[in-house]
């Protein structure tokens, strides 16, 4: 959020101000700016002009700006964008129903424990994601201590199984992106001023009311903010899918990491991975302009 | 859409709770859901510390691997930490980066933070499009960029790029820490100094950068918890420096050792304490 | 003496020589692979990355006389990095640290090399996949041997002269005791890069808890009463030649025709449903842990840990009746290795008889030492107590020393050559892409 940064300073130092600060900004700038323009900047341009190459990775590559072959990674690998599509859009509505009500009561009714309880919802993301998606392989192993037990028991089969499914897929997906989900969720909702919801109060309206007409349209940047931060790196995932899925589970990312570091097919990785950056780009703008936000850098 | 702008809300004290009882139940459902979800978030960690102390039958494998059942008590793992040379490499390797990039990281992003919250110059514009990029992007395709890069350049992988990509990606989240506390610091406190007779820089450094601090190491802290955790981004970009969330993973195809469990719990232990003496300090300051 | 052992046995050997299998064709397509012709045409054209060695080394490159010449006069070091697969070395669990692997331990006494053995290779393509970077750049590894399948990652690597050219004085065991099967096979002439290290047989492995039904094909991967817990094999020699095996197509005369149907094949089980997985080495572990109740498998693997691990006495391995490849994995030294000497003499330790024998004795594959198989055999016939049961099983196992009757059954895989890899690569990788 953007304050403005001029203070009420006496206008005799301003021009004198405005004079020294022209070079300072540059000086302080440059030097990130510059790492972040050689070190992602230009690489995306190498990426770029190595899709438009053809070749193998014995023989070499060359330039040969083939713009076909970014049609040919789409029709290819369609399957493996539609799937992730699929499974993005379904974790963010999970995360976000699940992550809602948590991020609402702790802003609401969090009182001095608020930030006890942001912590203890970030606590367990102190170990690496590998790590925790490998303990969810570990727990929901066959015969593991979750179906293991119920199995005993008798309330499931024995050929029953979790691994290795679209299921276990999205619900480590969504496990581990939660975090990404409540946290701007939570920093919405609590700049919203309860002075506003009671004032609904006061005015006869329910408390369903005063949520679906106060809260919700206020927390909006939010929930903006939280789809983007979960479905994108939602729809890139390939450790959850390589870790808890199977055959049919593959997503897009998978293909990329595969067709880099495996086959080294580096073209056709590279366009896959331009092509699922533009999908992203123009959802997210799309999104946007339905939302109406329009400064996105808000957040 | 405007969000009518108050103080900030630390200083109302919020409506008290319990205004409107309403049926007795329903004020449970709520915080009862919320504290299942923070079982249900914790559940992995708990499974972690648990088998960490959880006994092995010898495989086929040449060294001991976790099994999914309880088999007996053990703080042997404990005791043999560091048996696996490889996995103590591995860790070796994500430590120096994650310190030396979330360094790297902090200084650059201090001073593009603070550059962006205090300044208006051409380019900013730019450079806020780049910050936003570089955070949005999804992993895969910065790991794929950066291999595409390196791959053309025929520099060969290893920590030096390691470094140079986890420095990288930690800039953005250090620019957007510091810039949000930078914005939160009247400049007319530096402005006092300087008309006390400081220098501008003697003014940076006795005034600015002890106000910044918090925001400064709260980046770094943030850079380094980034580049502990990063694995796409490494497995693109490490070659033969093995990081420890790579090895890990590569272990899971014939089983994790009961070791990686041991060092999970220990990171979490010291980071859990690290944040909880931070939180606590702050509370204090408070 | 009952001397059941195929090596020593006249008419095995007359079998295997026969025209079907002669001793060359049997070599010649126990490769999957780019001929050396093959790749070297390819790479002859252009070459921006990737150069063939189609000579040796040049005089002090490494690998050359010289070169070892300088090398041996250093002396072999104190230390060798040996990467293998899992299950392939022997094993005394009584024994905690380098005693626990007693062949190589044997090594280390008579030599006084330290070695760090680390069995970390799953599946050709990935651990290919994680040393590439380095040998690209022209660095050290990390490992001093390295076991590779004689799949195209091998081919590749001899190509590109990735390997370092073994020096013909350093293998004295090689020389003397090696059987003719694994002597100058077609992928690598003249062992200039490998040694065989064990070879063994694609077949299925099931337990028993779960699998009552006898196990006579790849179609009972297909049974639904075991959906969910079914493997195959995601490397395409394996899973492609087997496919054509089950189709009643030798692999050695296939054509892309067959491939095709091969691929089809293949394809009913990703359809099925039942497909737990397309696994590398790590079929293992899951049908260990009983995610698996029957998989495609490596004949040592499950005869290993039936024979030597109780909680896995229920498995069972077996060849479909329509028949099953052979497998040989290679030693072999990667370039800027930091001990060649070490490590080819360590290669060269196992095919001293003894120790050939205390693989075998372990691991249940293929020996390359007709010798080694004598004494397993003759140990089998000797053994008392416990080890009597375990090593009498071995001695007798069709799937560590076939007779002439069961090696009809083996196959050898397909060679390979030029535009062949990439067709085939198109046909049956997106197979294991679902």
């Amino acid at each position: 959020m953007e304050r403005h940064l001029q203070p009420d300073l006496p206008d005799v130092a301003a021009p004198e101000r405005r004079k020294k600060r022209s070079k300072a900004p540059f000086g302080l700038a440059a030097p990130a700016l510059l790492w972040l323009l050689v070190l992602f900047v230009v690489p995306m341009i190498a990426m770029l002009s190595l899709s438009l190459q053809t070749g193998n990775s014995l023989e070499g590559f060359r330039q040969t700006f083939r713009f076909a072959n970014f049609t040919d990674a789409l029709s290819q690998n369609g399957p493996f964008v539609v799937r992730s599509l699929r499974n993005a859009a379904i974790v963010t509505g999970i995360a976000l129903l699940l992550a809602y009500p948590v991020a609402y009561w702790i802003a609401f009714y969090g009182g001095r424990f608020k930030n006890v309880f942001l912590f203890l919802l970030l606590l367990p993301f102190f170990i690496s994601f590998v790590i925790r998606t490998v303990a969810w392989s570990f727990i929901l192993s066959d015969n593991g201590i979750v179906l293991g037990t119920l199995k005993n028991i008798g309330l499931l089969p024995e050929s029953y199984r979790v691994l290795g499914t679209t299921f276990a897929v999205i619900a480590g997906i969504t496990y581990n992106l939660l975090p990404f989900t409540i946290l701007p969720l939570y920093v919405s909702l609590e700049q919203i001023d309860h002075r506003l919801v009671e004032a609904a109060r006061d005015l006869y309206a329910s408390k369903t009311k005063a949520f679906t007409k106060v809260v919700l349209p206020l927390s909006m940047p939010g929930v903006f903010a939280a789809v983007l931060l979960t479905s994108i790196p939602a729809i890139g995932d390939y450790v959850n899918a390589s870790v808890l899925g199977g055959p049919g589970t593959t997503m897009i990312g998978n293909v990329i990491q595969s067709e880099f570091l495996r086959d080294r097919n580096y073209p056709e990785a590279a366009a896959l991975a331009f092509v699922l950056m533009a999908i992203m780009l123009v959802g997210a703008v799309i999104y946007a302009r339905v939302l109406g936000t329009s400064r996105i850098t808000e957040a | 859409m405007s969000a009518i702008a108050t103080e900030p809300r630390q200083e109302i004290a919020p409506a008290p709770v319990a205004r409107r009882p309403a049926r007795r139940w329903t004020r449970f459902v709520l915080p009862s859901y919320v504290g299942a979800f923070i079982l249900y978030l914790s559940f992995p960690i708990f499974v972690i510390i648990l088998f960490s102390f959880n006994q092995t039958r010898g495989g086929f494998g040449t060294s001991p691997r976790v099994k999914t059942t309880w088999i007996g008590f053990t703080v042997d793992w404990y005791k043999r930490l560091f048996e696996l040379p490889d996995l103590t490499a591995a860790l070796r390797h994500s430590l120096t980066i994650g310190v030396l990039s979330a360094l790297a990281a902090t200084a650059l992003g201090t001073l593009l933070g603070l550059a962006l919250a205090r300044y208006r110059f051409r380019g900013r514009a730019g450079a806020d499009f780049v910050i936003f990029l570089s955070i949005s992007a999804p992993e895969i395709v910065l790991g794929a960029a950066l291999a595409s890069f390196f791959v053309a350049l025929g520099i060969s992988r290893g920590l030096s790029t390691l470094f140079l990509a986890h420095t990288m990606f930690s800039i953005a989240f250090v620019t957007v820490t510091v810039r949000a506390r930078a914005a939160g610091l009247d400049p007319a406190l530096e402005a006092a100094a300087m008309d006390l007779g400081a220098g501008p820089i003697t003014a940076f450094f006795k005034v600015t950068l002890p106000l910044l601090f918090p925001g400064i190491l709260a980046g770094f802290l943030l850079a380094f918890a980034l580049s502990m955790d990063d694995f796409v981004i490494s497995q693109f970009t490490q070659g033969p420096a093995t990081m420890f969330p790579t090895w890990v993973y590569g272990a899971t195809r014939v089983g994790i050792p009961p070791h990686v469990f041991a060092f999970a719990t220990i990171i979490f232990l010291t980071g859990a304490t690290v944040a909880m003496v931070q939180a606590l300090t702050q509370f204090r300051r408070a | 003496m009952n001397d059941r052992s195929p090596w020593t046995d006249p008419s095995w050997i007359r079998g295997m020589t026969q025209r079907r299998m002669s001793r060359r064709d049997l070599i010649r397509n126990a490769a999957v692979g780019a001929g050396a012709i093959g790749i070297s045409s390819i790479l002859a054209a252009c070459g921006v990355s990737g150069e063939a060695q189609t000579t040796g080394p040049t005089a002090g490159e490494e690998g050359s006389t010289q070169w070892w010449a300088d090398m041996k006069a250093q002396g072999p070091g104190d230390h060798i990095n040996f990467t293998n697969w899992p299950a392939y070395i022997d094993r005394d669990f009584s024994i905690d640290g380098p005693g626990s692997r007693p062949s190589l331990y044997e090594f280390t006494k008579a030599t006084g090399i330290d070695v760090t053995y680390r069995a970390d290779i799953n599946s050709n393509e990935e651990f290919y996949a994680a040393i590439r970077p380095a040998l690209e750049s022209g660095q050290d590894t990390g490992h001093d041997i390295i076991v590779m399948s004689n799949f195209q990652e091998l081919a590749e690597m001899i190509a590109l002269g990735y390997l370092i050219e073994l020096d013909p004085e350093l293998h004295p065991n090689f020389d003397q005791y090696a059987g003719p099967n694994f002597v100058d096979p077609v992928y690598d002439p003249g062992n200039k890069y490998t040694m065989a290290w064990q070879s063994g047989i694609t077949g299925i492995g099931y337990n028993t808890k779960y699998v009552d039904e006898p196990v006579t094909s790849l179609d009972d991967l297909l049974n639904p009463k075991y959906a969910g817990h079914v493997a195959m094999f995601n490397n395409s020699p394996d899973a492609g030649c087997s496919a054509m095996l089950h189709l009643g197509i030798d692999p050695e005369t296939s054509t892309p025709d067959d491939w095709q149907k091969a691929a089809d094949y293949l394809q009913t089980f990703n359809d099925s449903g039942g497909l737990r997985g397309w696994m590398d080495q790590a079929y293992l572990t899951a049908i260990e842990n009983e995610d698996l109740w029957i998989t495609m498998a490596w004949s040592g693997d499950i005869l290993n840990d039936k024979l030597y691990f109780p909680e896995y006495a229920t498995f069972e391995f077996t060849v479909p009746d329509a028949g099953a490849v052979i497998f040989i994995d290679n030693g072999c030294i990667p370039n800027k290795a930091a001990n060649p000497v070490g490590a080819e003499m360590l290669m060269d330790w196992y095919y001293d008889p003894t120790y050939a024998a205390m693989l075998t004795e372990w691991n249940a594959y293929f020996t390359p030492v007709p010798a080694g198989g004598k004494i397993v055999q003759a140990d089998a016939a000797s053994a008392k107590g416990a080890d009597k049961e375990v090593l009498q099983t071995i001695a007798n196992s069709p799937y560590v020393f076939p007779d002439a009757e069961f090696a009809k059954k083996l196959h050898n895989y397909r060679v390979l050559e030029g535009d062949e890899i990439q067709t085939w690569n198109d046909i049956f990788n997106p197979i294991f892409l679902t």
